[in-house]
C-alpha cells in the first residue's frame, strides 16, 4: 500500500511538469502584454522597455521558464506583476473562503444527495423518484447565478435571515461562519445534489438488480440493511469518484459563486490575474489547481482500495 | 401435513390473466424429501421457487393460488413475515455462485448476518456458529476462510459459503436454483455429494431445480416435469427414467447425451486440414513494474484434424482449452509452437499476411446472446465477411439466403433482427455465418453449452448433417463428456494446460487410461443411466 502510494506521487512529477510548460506557454503565446498594463495608456516606449526588463520579461521563452521553474522549486512562486505581493502570500488569504465553501457544500450535498439516491432507486419509478430526477434536472439546468440572485432575494432581503454577502474566516466564530457561507454553499449545493444524487441513483438501480442483493433478500435481511450494507457499499466507487471530481471542480473555480456572494475566493483572483494579466498569479493558481486534482485522484484511488477489496494497487 | 403445498399456483406478467408463465402448477414437498423441478429454460420452475421465497422480481405477479409452508400461506404473509420466515424455515441457493455473494464483504461476516437477524446469539457466538457451518460444508482452514473475499475463492467453495448460509438456521427446507450449473464436473459431483449428506444431517427437505437429467437421477426422491409453466407429470426418480408418461418427458430423456462414446466413423480422407505442433502459450510474466505470475495456459499441445472429422478438446475451467481454440484462430498469439492450417503455419503470420488464411478457419462462440451483433440484421452479418473478401454484395446475399435454409431457418431470416429469435436459432444464424466463409475448419467453442437439452440435440444434429455434406473439419471444444462421446471422433483430455489423454474418443471416453480422464468420467452426473433407452447401464447386458 505505501509502496503503491509512493508510486503514484513519482508518477505525479511528470504530469506537473507537463502542466507548469503548458501553463507557461499557453500565457506567454496568448497576444496581451502587462508591462502595457502596468504603464497605462500614456506610457512611452521607453518606460514599456523598462518596465518589461524589471518584470523579466524580454529575456528569451526558455530562460524566463527555467528560471520560474528554479524558483518554485525553492518555494518562490515570484511577486504578482499588478500588486507587487508575493504570490503565495496572495493565494493563502484567499485559500479558507474557497476550501471553506468547497467543504460545506461537499459535505451538505452527500448528507442529503446519497440517501435522495437510494430511496430514488429504491422506490423507482414512484412519486418521490421522479421528484428526485426533477430535482437534479433543475439542478443542472438553472444556472448558478440566477439561483444565487433568487437566494439572496428570498432570504437576504425579504425574509432578512442572512447577510447579503461576504465571508467571515472560522477564527472569528462558528456562528458567524455559517452564517456567512449558508447562502453560498445552498446555492451551490443544488447543482452537486443533481450530480451525485443521479449517479447514486443510476448506480444503485444497477446493484439492485444484482444477484448478492437477491440473497441478501433470501437470507430474511432487513430492507434498510439490504439497501446500506449490501447495495449502497458496492455503488461506492462511482459516488466517490464523483464527489472527488466535484471537490476538486469547486476549489479550482467557482467564480461565479464568489462574484454573487462577494466572497474574496481563489475563483476571483484567478478572474482578476486573467483580465490583467498578471502572469505570476495565473501561473501559481493553475499549477494550484492542477496539484489537487493529482492529490483528490490519487485520494479517489487510495478510497477505491479500501472500499473494494477486489481492485488490487498494481 | 406436506411440509410444502403449492396449489393451483399461477403467476402472470404484470398480473395480466392472458400472460401466465406459471399455470396452475401442483407440488407438495414431504419433510427430508428431495423432490426435482426439471424443465428447460421459459418452464417456469426458477419461477415457482422465487414465488415461494416472496422474491419474484415486480413485474411478475401471483395470480392466484396458495403456497403453503406448515399451514401457512406464503402468498398472503407479510413481508415482514417473509423475513422472519427466510433462512429460519426456508433458504434458496442460486445458480451463480460468482455473483451470488456481495463482492465487498468477507464470507464470514456474510454468513454470520444470518445469525444477526434471526437469533439473540452474541457476536462471539454467533461467529463460533458461522465457523461450524463452514467446517460442515468442509471448507478448508476455516479460520483463514471466515475472512476471505468471495472473489478469493473458487467457484465450488463460494457454494459452499452459499449453502452454509442457508443451512445455518436449520431450515426445514432449502431451495436449490440450478446449484451446480456454473460447476465443472468434479466440483458439481462434490457440491450433490455435500448436498444429500446435510439433507441427511439436518433433515431438510430439499426442492431442486435444474434442467440436468443426469443431475436428477443422481439426488432426486421425486421428480416434477414443467413445460412452458404447466406440470406434465410427478413420478418417483426411478419411475419417470423407466416409465415417462408423457412425450415431452421421453423427449427430453431422449434428448440427453449418452456418455457411452460413438465409434469413430471411418477416415474418409488423409488430408489433414489442421494441425498444431507443440503449441505454447504463457500468460503474463514481469513487467518492468509487475511481479506478475507466469501462467503456462497451453503447453506442447500437438493435434491434427483431418478433413470431415471432429476433434473434441476436453477439459474443465482453467484447463486451457479455449486458449488452445483462440490461438488455432490467431485470435491470441501463441506463445511458441506451429499452428497449420492446410499445411501453411500461421502461428507467426503478420494480420496482414493472415488475412487470406482466415476464411479458411472460421469460430462458432459459446452464447449466441452475445456472439451477434444485435443492431445489424442477419443477413448482414451473415455476409460481412464475404464482402471484406471481395465477394459482390448481391451474390452474398443470394448465398446467406441459402445457407439460412441450410441450418434449417427461412431464408427470410435476412432482414430480421438477432432478438427476433431463439437461442437456438441464433446459434444456428452463428453457424450459418461461420459457413459464409467457405472454411475447412470450424472451431465450436462450447457451441452448445448455452443451450436447452432438447435444442442441443437439434444443434449437434446440424452439425453433424453439415460435416457430412460440407466435408467440414470440427474442433469441437466442450466441457460435457456427453456431448464429446455423441459428436467426437477424436478427443483431446486437457488439465491446467496440459495434454493429458489424446486418441480416439472409443478408447478415451470408453477405456481412458490416465486417472485425471478416469475422475472426470465418474464425476459426470447420470452416467449408469442410458436417458435414451429409458433404463440403467447395468440392465443393457441382458
Amino acid at each position: 500500500m505505501v509502496l503503491y502510494i509512493v508510486q503514484r506521487i513519482l508518477a505525479a512529477i511528470p504530469v506537473m511538469g507537463f502542466v507548469a510548460l503548458f501553463v507557461f506557454l499557453l500565457l506567454r503565446l496568448t497576444p496581451g502584454d502587462p508591462a502595457a498594463i502596468i504603464a497605462g495608456d500614456t506610457a512611452t516606449p521607453d518606460q514599456l522597455d523598462a518596465i518589461r526588463e524589471s518584470l523579466g520579461l524580454n529575456e528569451p521563452l526558455f530562460v524566463q521558464f527555467f528560471s520560474w521553474i528554479g524558483q518554485l522549486l525553492q518555494g518562490d512562486f515570484g511577486t504578482s506583476i499588478l500588486s507587487g505581493k508575493p504570490v503565495l502570500e496572495l493565494i493563502a488569504d484567499r485559500m479558507e473562503p474557497t476550501i471553506s465553501l468547497a467543504l460545506t457544500t461537499i459535505i451538505l450535498s452527500v448528507l442529503i444527495a446519497v440517501p435522495l439516491g437510494v430511496i430514488a432507486a429504491w422506490k423507482q419509478g414512484t412519486l418521490i423518484d421522479r421528484f428526485v430526477m426533477l430535482l437534479s434536472v433543475l439542478g443542472f439546468s438553472v444556472p448558478v447565478f440566477v439561483i444565487g440572485y433568487l437566494m439572496i432575494s428570498a432570504f437576504s432581503m425579504q425574509l432578512g435571515w442572512f447577510p447579503v454577502q461576504g465571508f467571515k474566516p472560522l477564527g472569528e466564530g462558528v456562528g458567524q461562519f455559517f452564517h456567512r457561507i449558508a447562502l453560498p454553499t445552498f446555492t451551490l449545493t443544488l447543482l452537486y445534489i443533481a450530480l451525485i444524487a443521479r449517479i447514486t441513483r443510476t448506480s444503485m438501480l444497477e446493484i439492485l438488480g444484482d444477484d448478492y442483493v437477491r440473497t441478501a433478500r433470501a437470507k430474511g435481511l432487513p430492507e434498510r440493511k439490504v439497501l446500506m450494507r449490501h447495495a449502497l457499499r458496492n455503488c461506492s466507487v462511482p459516488i466517490i469518484t464523483v464527489i472527488g471530481i466535484g471537490f476538486a471542480l469547486i476549489i479550482s473555480g467557482v467564480v461565479v459563486t464568489e462574484s454573487v456572494f462577494n466572497l474574496p475566493g481563489l475563483g476571483r483572483l484567478t478572474v482578476d490575474a486573467v483580465l490583467s494579466r498578471d502572469y505570476p498569479v495565473i501561473q501559481a493558481v493553475i499549477l494550484l489547481a492542477s496539484l489537487i486534482y493529482v492529490v483528490i485522484n490519487l485520494l479517489i484511488d487510495i478510497a477505491y482500495v479500501l472500499l473494494d477489496p477486489r481492485i488490487r494497487y498494481a | 401435513m406436506s411440509l410444502l403445498e403449492i396449489n393451483d399456483l399461477r403467476i402472470a406478467l404484470n398480473g395480466e390473466h392472458d400472460k401466465q408463465v406459471v399455470k396452475g402448477l401442483n407440488l407438495s414437498i414431504e419433510p427430508g424429501q428431495t423432490m426435482c423441478l426439471v424443465g428447460e429454460s421459459g418452464s417456469g420452475k426458477s419461477l415457482t421457487a422465487l414465488a415461494a421465497m416472496g422474491l419474484l422480481p415486480p413485474v411478475l405477479k401471483p395470480i392466484s393460488g396458495t403456497i403453503n409452508l406448515k399451514g401457512e400461506d406464503m402468498l398472503k404473509a407479510s413481508a415482514s413475515r417473509m423475513r422472519e420466515l427466510r433462512a429460519v424455515s426456508m433458504s434458496m441457493i442460486f445458480q451463480e455462485p460468482m455473483t451470488a455473494l456481495n463482492p465487498v464483504a468477507r464470507v464470514g461476516q456474510q454468513i454470520e448476518e444470518v445469525l444477526e437477524f434471526h437469533s439473540s446469539m452474541s457476536k462471539s457466538a454467533r461467529a463460533k456458529r458461522a465457523k461450524e457451518m463452514m467446517e460442515a460444508v468442509h471448507l478448508p482452514d476455516v479460520d483463514k476462510m471466515y475472512r476471505s473475499f468471495p472473489h478469493q475463492l473458487s467457484g465450488g467453495q463460494r457454494q459452499r459459503i452459499m449453502i452454509a448460509m442457508a443451512l445455518v438456521m436449520r431450515p426445514q427446507l432449502l431451495i436449490a436454483d440450478e446449484p451446480t450449473t456454473a460447476l465443472d464436473v468434479t466440483t458439481q459431483a462434490q457440491i450433490l455429494s455435500l448436498i444429500r449428506e446435510l439433507r441427511e444431517d439436518q433433515g431438510a427437505a430439499v426442492l431442486f431445480i435444474t434442467h440436468d437429467m443426469g443431475v436428477v437421477s443422481e439426488i432426486a426422491d421425486d421428480v416434477t416435469v414443467l413445460k412452458l409453466g404447466e406440470v406434465m407429470e410427478t413420478q418417483s426418480v426411478d419411475n419417470l427414467l423407466r416409465h415417462p408418461q408423457t412425450d415431452y418427458t421421453r423427449d427430453l430423456l431422449q434428448s440427453v447425451p449418452s456418455q457411452v462414446p460413438r465409434l469413430a466413423r471411418a477416415q474418409t480422407s488423409d488430408n489433414i486440414v489442421l494441425a498444431t505442433q507443440d503449441l505454447n502459450k504463457t500468460y503474463g510474466g514481469g513487467g518492468w513494474f509487475s511481479r506478475g505470475r507466469e501462467v503456462k495456459a497451453a503447453q506442447d499441445v500437438s493435434i491434427h484434424l483431418n478433413k470431415g472429422r471432429t476433434l473434441g478438446i476436453v477439459g474443465e475451467s482453467g484447463s486451457g482449452k479455449t486458449t488452445v481454440a483462440r490461438c488455432i484462430m490467431r485470435l491470441i498469439d501463441p506463445t511458441s509452437g506451429k499452428v497449420m492450417v492446410d499445411g501453411t503455419d500461421i502461428a507467426t503470420m503478420s494480420q496482414k499476411e493472415l488475412k487470406p488464411h482466415r476464411k479458411d478457419i472460421q469460430i462458432v462462440f459459446q452464447d449466441p446472446m452475445r456472439s451477434l451483433n444485435p443492431r445489424i440484421e442477419v443477413g448482414q452479418s451473415i455476409i460481412e465477411g464475404p464482402l471484406n473478401f471481395g465477394t459482390p454484395r448481391h451474390e452474398a446475399l443470394a448465398r446467406a439466403r441459402e445457407l439460412l435454409e441450410l441450418v434449417g431457418l427461412p431464408a427470410s431470416a435476412v432482414d430480421r433482427f438477432p432478438h427476433q429469435f431463439s437461442g437456438g436459432q441464433r446459434q444456428r444464424i452463428a453457424i450459418a455465418r461461420a459457413l459464409a466463409m467457405d472454411p475447412d475448419v470450424l472451431v465450436a467453442d462450447e457451441a452448445v453449452s448455452a443451450l436447452d437439452v432438447s435444442v442441443q440435440a437439434q444443434v449437434l444434429d446440424l452439425l453433424a448433417e453439415l460435416q457430412e455434406r460440407l466435408g467440414l473439419g470440427i474442433l469441437f471444444i466442450t466441457h460435457d463428456l456427453g456431448v464429446a462421446a455423441q459428436i467426437c471422433d477424436d478427443v483431446l483430455v486437457m488439465q491446467y494446460g496440459q495434454v493429458v489423454e489424446y486418441g480416439p474418443a472409443a478408447q478415451v471416453l470408453g477405456a481412458p487410461k490416465q486417472d485425471y480422464t478416469k475422475a472426470l468420467i465418474a464425476a459426470a452426473p447420470g452416467r449408469h443411466w442410458d436417458f435414451a433407452n429409458f433404463r440403467p447401464f447395468a440392465e443393457m447386458a441382458d
